[in-house]
């Protein structure tokens, strides 16, 4: 519409439609992108023999100004600059599927909590070579899908963005770990829920101060004290071991059978052939369990008082006092389940490494966490699942993709661009569908009839 | 006394690279209500940018004589930084204006994330040394203790970081007083949509905020390189939260608050790696930001924030 009503105005100017409106629009995207580039692609500053040498890469440049500006034309000739946008098309068939979203989301529940519950099977049968790297790769899904789901109650539900997620699960990693190395008799099943626990006492503990904040303010706090408890980690050299991190962590038994060769193993019990692929099996249905029983928690608990509590608090926090919520509670026990969960998960952690340092619990996996919840549609459990898959797996699997390395080079690692990728999608996800990739949402609780909450309606000012 | 006083200097110094960035946060906040989390690594751009033109400066085209060249790497430097400031708000905040409260601060981690990776993909991930340029000083006072002789020293380096600080907050606080676009920035943080309706161009008047705010960190970038002479691509991270402390310490939305919470934050760091623990110089940092955040929201020199439903 606006644009009709430039075109409208300016009648006697260019028309801002037509084509050479966009080519000088895209000449001047290029323009700035070599701008942006020229101290960044076009010159990299390299350690040499007596001090910094500087080496230019033209080549590199250009190219990334071609690049912009083809992509940034294309852009302006069927989405900007025309009267019939190409995102309204498909926006416009999506409109019809989207009442029968809801039970596709029910279908593709169901179809990847069928595959996941045979994928082991899966991979042994049919990746007999590449089994252990698959199943591992699963473990590492699972294990954000669990952290996911774990902030998802946090952010998600109770609208509490949470930016020191890290912290709870470095608590539970690290409750297990000390735990698991100090006493003798305690293994993974009973420091398990200890650990939990420790980590829903921390959130409960980092979430009273933060009570009165919210939004941004609360945010970053949040990030504060995720921040502080990894340097204390670091620090803490009589306790927690500093920077060289707690190692020898033992690995879960099943029912006190070890996975390990010869007599008393769990092959040896079973009078099974020993294969060091059941360890990584068992660690999946571990995972697999505890991500599950986070969900159940979940959608159950959105059913009772305290999960409508939690979702009203979102929606809005003034009406939610003024109707008699008791807000403090509702926020600590969203603080207290979140980092419950991602205490569990942090045990996990520890669990399949063997080893853990402050290392792996820095901001950036907060990040990436929070990244996850938000790109799979913040509130939405399927989403998260979504997420994970594509953004951990996706990328992963990138780096088994032989072609890619044939056109970039042999020393390209795509792993390197992982947390570039994260963040453009997070960017980009975030402009386009501020709602998430999953972006329905049904209230729980409903007045006569159910309304969905779409992405498209936030800009109109509704489901804020 | 002696050692009091050297780290007195120290953390003026130190403070004043804080300041400058706080105000590039302060004025977002006040502006538009919301923490440009990629603030910090505009600053850290600004460094790296300010390291190429240097090297392009004295390796390749040969300049030897140093104040023209700080010169030319300060006015280039804040030139290509403010371009980044410009396309970050153009491309991740822009869109989002209206959108609910927390979907800018999501982008802002985002493009926080993205500027750190990329320049991590394109200039590597090894700290990039540069010697010290400026070397010397003036000895202010001697004295002696048990310990030895102490010196109380004030450097051309530390002496260049004030005096420009002071010089482009004096032209900065004339900008914001005197002129129209610091009259329409001024209405802008007042009423946006007042403001628009009487002829500001209000989009225009956010972008040139984010211009100035990466401009002046850049120069902090500049400063940064030449003091500690090592960068890398996470130095935004850290120097960001604490720039963020410094501008809510002072009251989030005031200028003068944002230089004096800057000066402030930079003289508990130091003081207290001086005489607590380096090690935990960090978490003095973010234990500020946590307790100013909980007990005094409006900060020393802020206005308290009236809650509209």
């Amino acid at each position: 519409m606006a644009a009709v009503n430039n075109a409208a105005v300016n009648t006697a100017a260019v028309d801002p439609n037509s084509l050479q409106a966009s080519l000088k629009d895209a000449l001047l995207a290029a323009l700035l992108a070599g701008a942006l580039g020229l101290f960044f692609l076009g010159i990299r500053t390299d350690i040499a023999p007596g001090g910094l040498a500087v080496r230019t890469r033209w080549g590199l440049l250009l190219t990334a100004m071609a690049i912009v500006f083809a992509g940034r034309l294309l852009l302006n000739l069927f989405v900007f600059k025309t009267k019939r946008p190409v995102t309204r098309a498909i926006s416009g068939s999506m409109a019809g599927t989207g009442s029968a979203l809801p039970t596709l989301g029910w279908w593709m529940g169901r179809g990847l909590f069928g595959f996941a519950l045979v994928l082991p099977f899966f991979f042994m049968t049919f990746f007999p070579g590449q089994q252990r790297q698959y199943i591992d790769l699963a473990i590492l899904i699972m294990t954000y899908i669990m952290l996911g789901w774990g902030l998802n109650i946090v952010v998600g539900l109770a609208g509490l963005l949470d930016l020191g997620y890290v912290a709870f699960y470095a608590v539970g990693a690290y409750s297990f770990a000390l735990l698991a190395t100090n006493f003798e008799f305690i293994g993974f099943w009973t420091a398990l829920p200890l650990a939990g626990l420790l980590a829903a006492f921390w959130g409960m503990i980092l979430g009273f101060p933060v009570l009165r904040l919210r939004g941004d303010y609360l945010a970053i706090v949040t990030l504060a004290f995720g921040e502080i408890i990894r340097v204390v980690l670091l620090n803490w050299y009589d306790f927690t071991g500093g920077p060289n991190g707690i190692s020898g962590i033992p690995k879960p038994t099943f029912f006190g059978l070890e996975f390990s060769r010869g007599e008393g193993g769990f092959a040896d019990f079973f009078g099974i052939e020993f294969n060091s692929i059941h360890r990584f099996v068992y660690l999946y249905y571990i995972i697999f369990i505890l991500a599950i029983i986070t969900n159940i928690v979940t959608m159950r608990l959105r059913r009772l008082p305290i999960g409508r509590a939690w979702e009203a608090l979102r929606e809005d926090e003034i009406a939610c006092r003024s109707l008699g919520i008791n807000t403090t509670n509702t926020k600590l026990t969203a603080f207290a389940i979140g980092a419950m969960f991602g205490g569990f998960a942090g045990s996990f952690f520890a669990t399949r490494q063997g080893f853990i340092s402050p290392e792996s619990f820095t901001f950036l996996e907060s990040a990436i966490i929070l990244a996850i919840v938000v790109l799979g549609g913040l509130g939405s459990q399927i989403g998260v699942v979504i997420a994970s898959i594509v953004m951990i797996g996706g990328i992963e699997l990138l780096r088994n993709i032989g072609f890619l390395s044939q056109i970039f080079g042999p020393g390209f690692d795509p792993t390197q661009y992982r947390m570039l990728i994260f963040g453009l999608a997070m960017v980009l996800i975030m402009v386009w569908k501020p709602r998430g990739l999953v972006s329905t949402r049904e209230p729980s609780a409903v007045l006569k009839e159910k309304k969905k909450i779409g992405a498209d309606m936030v800009a109109q000012g509704e489901g804020h | 006394m002696e050692y009091f006083l050297q780290q007195l200097i120290n953390g003026l110094t130190l403070g004043s690279i804080y300041g400058l960035i706080a105000i590039g946060y302060t004025m977002v906040y006040g502006i538009i209500g919301m923490i440009n989390f990629a603030h910090g690594d505009i600053f850290m751009i600004g460094s790296f940018i300010a390291l190429a033109v240097f090297l392009i400066l004295t390796t390749v085209l040969g300049f030897t004589f140093l104040p023209v060249v700080l010169l030319i790497v300060l006015i280039i430097g804040m030139l290509f930084t403010s371009a980044w400031g410009w396309t970050v708000e153009r491309l991740a905040y822009r869109p989002l204006r209206g959108s609910f409260r927390l979907a800018p601060l999501i982008t802002a981690i985002g493009m926080s994330i993205v500027l750190q990776n990329f320049v991590q993909v394109t200039q590597g991930a090894r700290v990039k040394p540069l010697p010290p340029q400026i070397q010397g000083g003036v000895t202010l006072m001697e004295g002696s203790t048990e310990a030895g002789r102490i010196v109380v020293q004030l450097s051309y380096m530390q002496m260049i970081i004030i005096v420009t600080t002071i010089v482009l907050m004096t032209l900065f606080t004339l900008l914001i007083t005197r002129t129209s676009l610091g009259r329409a920035q001024r209405a802008c943080e007042q009423d946006r949509k007042m403001a628009s309706l009487l002829g500001v161009n209000v989009d225009r008047t956010i972008s040139l905020t984010f211009v100035m705010g990466a401009a002046l960190a850049s120069v902090a970038g500049l400063m940064f390189l030449l003091l500690y002479g090592v960068i890398d691509f996470y130095i935004g991270f850290l120097a960001g939260v604490k720039a963020f402390t410094a501008a809510v310490l002072g009251g989030i939305g005031s200028l003068p608050g944002a230089m004096l919470g800057g000066l402030l934050i930079g003289m508990i760091e130091v003081m207290w790696s001086a005489y607590f623990s380096v090690e935990y110089k960090d978490v003095a940092a973010f234990s500020i930001l946590a307790i100013v955040l909980i007990f005094l929201p409006s900060g020393l020199l802020g206005k308290p924030e009236v809650e509209k439903v």
